[in-house]
């Protein structure tokens, strides 16, 4: 398994557990009637087990299983995908830090850590489509094809 | 990687790509609200999510890596695997045009079109099922 997919799996792992805490701060915040905590977290919640570990494991997954694009470079352009690394995760903390406060104490600076992490998020998914797009093809396709003379 | 699993793959790319961006528009709009009407893309976001990417790219991922049905590397209906893709983006497609509309004022034509997507996600898990069942075969090894 190449390095780049153990970081995102091993990184989806750490969002996995996170987000069964706040899971279980969310029931707590009901069970002891705590306000709207619980509906400030619900989003987090959801995102935190959607984004940080569905969709990064499934990004460390194909990273490793997709057909490779030949030998001198068989995952192509390794920037594209760590940078998407560092902006989804990146853009995922200031929204499981900012978003609930915006919600129970808003201002200025929760408005615009939410923004970029919006912001982070989106591109970080776009540079993943991108680098992962031509590594859906078939075998044959994947390497140059000997000319038989 | 067959074909069926290429297109299947990279339509839930785009889907990925259209969903993310409408879900950090509701995000960046719930801290400086610039549109409120944006919200009525919620239903948008969530099936291009679940349903374009997700149940999407587990298809074309099962239908490449399955176990195949014989040693020439059958791996089932074409015809019904492409439908299945069809009906995965018809449904969802169904389903972001009846929230557009309903944005833009129509009353009549919302109702329709999500049961329509409904039908086409309906038929899409049962031909998954059709489809799947007979791949998921035990592996046979030879007895020493």
């Amino acid at each position: 398994m190449p390095t780049q997919s153990r970081w995102y799996i091993r990184t989806a792992l750490i969002w996995l557990v996170l987000a069964f805490i706040v899971g279980g701060a969310i029931l707590i915040s009901r069970a002891q009637q705590w306000g709207s905590i619980g509906g400030a977290l619900q989003p987090v919640f959801y995102h935190l087990l959607m984004v940080g570990w569905t969709f990064q494991l499934i990004c460390g997954v194909a990273l490793w299983l997709f057909p490779v694009l030949g030998k001198e470079r068989p995952r192509g352009d390794e920037r594209l995908t760590w940078a998407a690394y560092v902006g989804l995760n990146l853009g995922l903390l200031l929204r499981a830090l900012f978003e609930p406060l915006l919600l129970l104490m808003p201002g200025a600076l929760a408005s615009w850590a939410v923004v970029l992490a919006a912001l982070l998020q989106a591109i970080a998914v776009w540079l993943f489509v991108v680098a992962i797009w031509p590594r859906v093809r078939g075998k044959r396709s994947a390497l140059p094809q000997r000319r038989i003379s | 990687m067959p074909a069926i699993s290429r297109y299947a793959i990279r339509a839930a790319l785009v889907h990925l790509a259209l969903g993310v961006t409408i879900g950090a528009l509701l995000l960046a709009n719930k801290a400086l609200p610039f549109a409120p009407w944006i919200w009525s893309l919620l239903p948008a976001h969530i099936h291009m999510l679940l349903i374009g990417w997700t149940v999407q790219l587990a298809f074309g991922v099962a239908f490449w890596i399955l176990p195949r049905l014989s040693a020439e590397g059958d791996r089932g209906s074409p015809v019904l695997s492409w439908l299945i893709v069809a009906g995965l983006n018809g449904g969802v497609t169904l389903a972001v045009l009846a929230d557009l509309l309903r944005l833009l004022g129509s009353i009549a034509l919302p109702g329709p079109l999500e049961l329509a997507a409904f039908v086409c996600y309906g038929g899409v898990s049962l031909a998954c099922a059709r489809h799947f069942w007979p791949r998921l075969a035990a592996i046979t090894l030879p007895s020493s």
